[in-house]
């Protein structure tokens, strides 16, 4: 089993004949997600890879009938009609791949989506990954490096950062074990899902034995992390890094959506609101498989 | 966030209809005088900089007559206050303050929320964190319904501001809000929002920032560089910014940490991926060497974008080597970044002949990446070292690679320092 994203999960391609959206589409197919429509508007009609593409959302939904997620490979200022759209189609789970979006536009996404009870992960998420089962995203990247890197396991994977959702895996494949569901969270200011969301979702499966986390500076959400441990939401190990002590004040890491801003969101400040909640912080990336091995038991 | 300056911000505010004190920004002490005279009050000078605590620094001072303001504009225009050299004065008319206010809008990421927050609180003047939490009013906005003028008059009368105030507390809370959406600002504050012994209200200081994803919208702001940063910036940045303008296709960000270096052991820093590359710069450190410049490329880029970022980083005058930390497994075929590392590599190592380049780069195409990166760097004259995923944690090994291969460049150049 996995969290989010699961075998019957059906998929809908927003900006399916795109340079990324065309690829990343095929790609998605051939790992095992259930990829049942592709919209780009003046389409309508075609096929990319098998997969029927339509004009709007609306019409895909006529054809198919309820879709259960999307992703959307659309530029930032687009992002805000996208996720609207899939809204209004009765979409409840949106991937948003997706950079340099608008600020204001987000905010109005984050309020549309919570009024409907709908899911958005990102934006600037590179995806969600439940290894051997489906993807939706960048992650995985092409089929050789998605079959070496992600393999299923018993641990679940947070990262604050694109790079490190592949890092992570991959040294918790180097010790030996697998992953159960991999999700990046996203880079922009204010995102759709976040630690504290996901951690009673791992929680509840049954195949996940214990997360791991790549946080760093700016924003709430390792603080999140350890109010789910707290108050018991989350009760399995959890191990966590925080990258970004070296970072000045004030500076922001590119995409990284790292603000130290008033002095709140430090690492200092994350590492001790973490230690005390009882999580596992580790000094190091390097640390975090080893430190999960230990406490699984594999 | 690309920052507005005080004057830049109030010249927003009063297009949505909050009361500022008159004044203009000058670039000269002869401007300031006639600004002064033009007022024809006591006015006040005031540093333009990205700073708070201005006033304690020194940044702002009052002129009974226009020659006064002139000398004092003279003072500090060229001056450095809290390392931040002077290039603009804003000369307005001395407020007689009777009471001090706050106004402020932030955006609260957390989970419960996602939403922004207006704040007032009848202790102005201060830092708002010093305030407590009684003396603050909030609400959080519901964008899909907005703020609404009762709202602003809510949040006043729960301070039991008098009734005669009343609307025009109003009226500017609402007009911060106004221009914090239209103007698609992270943050922004009024802090003071004076009210004058003369009874009027009006915006004393003001602090904005513009999100950077929004400044596409607004070219009439002319900001240069939208890239969060706690200085202007300087002219390697606006280059850098020329890589990443107009091109959604991946991040190319590059932050210049130095310039003019004079000393030995700078290193041209290009990074993959946040979190990863932070530590490879803690390795460079604790070898004595320092980054010349910060720089990421990922989100999947174009080979081209990566080419034009690396040129510019090799290019820094000054510098003893180029590290391409890419301290992640990558999702995104780095086949791209080998062909633009390699096309710059091939134009700018012949000009320095025995340069050292540690690179590493690791994760989805790495065995095709670094036949390109070994292949395409073969006949050239530098000294290359390329690494894969088994390095990935390795930053203090790549570090000291990077300084030995440094150590050897300098024989070369009969350079004796180590």
């Amino acid at each position: 089993m996995a969290i989010l994203l699961e075998k019957n999960t059906t998929v809908l391609v927003q900006g399916i004949t795109g340079r990324e959206g065309s690829a990343r589409a095929a790609f998605m197919k051939n790992y095992g997600t259930k990829v049942v429509a592709g919209v780009t508007p003046g389409r309508g009609g075609e096929e990319i890879s098998g997969i029927p593409v339509y004009n709007t959302i609306e019409e895909a939904v006529r054809a198919q009938g309820k879709i259960d997620a999307s992703v959307t490979f659309v530029p930032g200022p687009g992002l805000k009609d996208a996720v609207f759209e899939a809204i209004d189609g009765g979409i409840k789970f949106i991937v948003m791949p997706v950079e340099r979006v608008p600020l204001y536009d987000i905010l109005e996404m984050m309020a549309y989506a919570k009024k409907y009870n709908v899911r958005l992960l990102g934006p600037g998420s590179i995806g969600i990954m439940s290894p051997g089962i489906a993807v939706m995203g960048w992650l995985g990247g092409s089929p050789d490096f998605a079959k070496k890197v992600f393999v299923p396991g018993p641990v679940g994977v947070i990262s604050r950062s694109g790079g490190q959702s592949g890092t992570v895996p991959w040294a918790i494949k180097e010790a030996g074990m697998g992953v159960s569901t991999v999700i990046h969270i996203g880079t922009e200011p204010v995102l759709g899902t976040s630690c504290g969301d996901i951690l009673p979702l791992f929680e509840k499966d049954p195949d996940t034995k214990a997360v791991a986390m790549f946080g760093e500076i700016g924003g709430p959400y390792e603080e999140e992390a350890a109010e789910a441990v707290r108050n018991k939401t989350f009760t399995k190990p959890l191990v966590v890094y925080v990258a970004g002590a070296w970072a000045p004040e004030g500076m922001r890491f590119s995409h990284a959506s790292s603000i130290i801003e008033r002095g709140k969101g430090s690492a200092k400040d994350k590492i001790k609101s973490l230690k005390e909640a009882g999580v596992h912080v580790v000094d190091r990336p390097d640390e975090i498989a080893p430190t999960l091995k230990r406490l699984i038991g594999v | 966030m690309a920052r507005l300056y005080e004057y830049q911000g109030k010249q927003l505010l009063k297009t949505n209809k909050v009361s500022v004190p008159h004044g203009e920004v000058a670039t000269t002490p002869d401007e300031a005088e006639k600004i002064a005279a033009k007022i024809g009050k006591p006015v006040a000078v005031k540093a333009q900089i990205w700073a708070g605590g201005r006033g304690k620094a020194g940044g702002i001072k009052f002129a009974s007559t226009p020659e006064e303001a002139k000398k004092i504009a003279g003072e500090l225009l060229g001056s450095t206050l809290k390392n931040l050299v002077v290039e603009k004065v804003l000369v307005e008319e001395k407020l007689n303050i009777d009471q001090e206010y706050y106004v402020g809008i932030i955006i609260d990421a957390s989970r419960e929320v996602r939403a922004p927050v207006v704040m007032f609180s009848t202790e102005g003047g201060v830092d708002i964190e010093s305030v407590p939490s009684e003396k603050i009013a909030q609400m959080t906005v519901d964008v899909l319904r907005g703020f609404r003028f009762y709202d602003a008059l809510n949040l006043a009368v729960r301070l039991k501001v008098p009734n005669q105030y009343l609307q025009s507390i109003a009226q500017a809370i609402v007009g911060l809000f106004q221009t914090f959406k239209g103007y698609n600002c992270r943050t922004a504050e009024i802090n003071p929002l004076v009210l004058t012994k003369e009874g009027k209200i009006l915006a004393g200081d003001c602090r904005m920032a513009i999100d950077d994803s929004s400044v596409f919208r607004h070219p009439e702001l002319g900001i240069e560089v939208a890239r969060e940063s706690a200085t202007p910036p300087t002219e390697l940045d606006k280059i850098a910014w020329q890589i990443e303008e107009g091109d959604l296709r991946g991040t190319c960000y590059i932050a210049q940490m130095a310039s003019d270096i004079k000393e030995l052991n700078y290193v041209g820093y290009h990074g993959i991926g946040g979190g990863g590359a932070i530590l490879g710069v803690d390795a460079l450190n604790r070898q004595g060497l320092k980054i010349a410049n910060y720089a990421d490329t990922s989100g999947n880029p174009t080979a081209a974008k990566v080419y034009r970022a690396a040129k510019l980083i090799i290019n820094q005058p000054g510098i003893e080597g180029y590290m391409l930390g890419g301290f992640i497994v990558a999702n995104q075929e780095q086949w791209h970044h080998a062909h633009g590392v390699v096309k710059a590599l091939r134009e700018e190592i012949p000009k320095r002949p025995g340069f050292p380049c540690v690179i590493l780069l690791c994760g989805n195409k790495e065995k095709e990446s670094m036949e390109i990166l070994k292949e395409g760097t073969k006949d050239l004259p530098g000294r290359f070292e390329f690494y894969g995923s088994d390095k990935v944690y390795e930053t203090e090994f790549l570090a000291k690679r990077m300084k030995a291969l440094i150590l050897e460049y300098r024989k070369d150049r009969g350079i004796k320092e180590e």
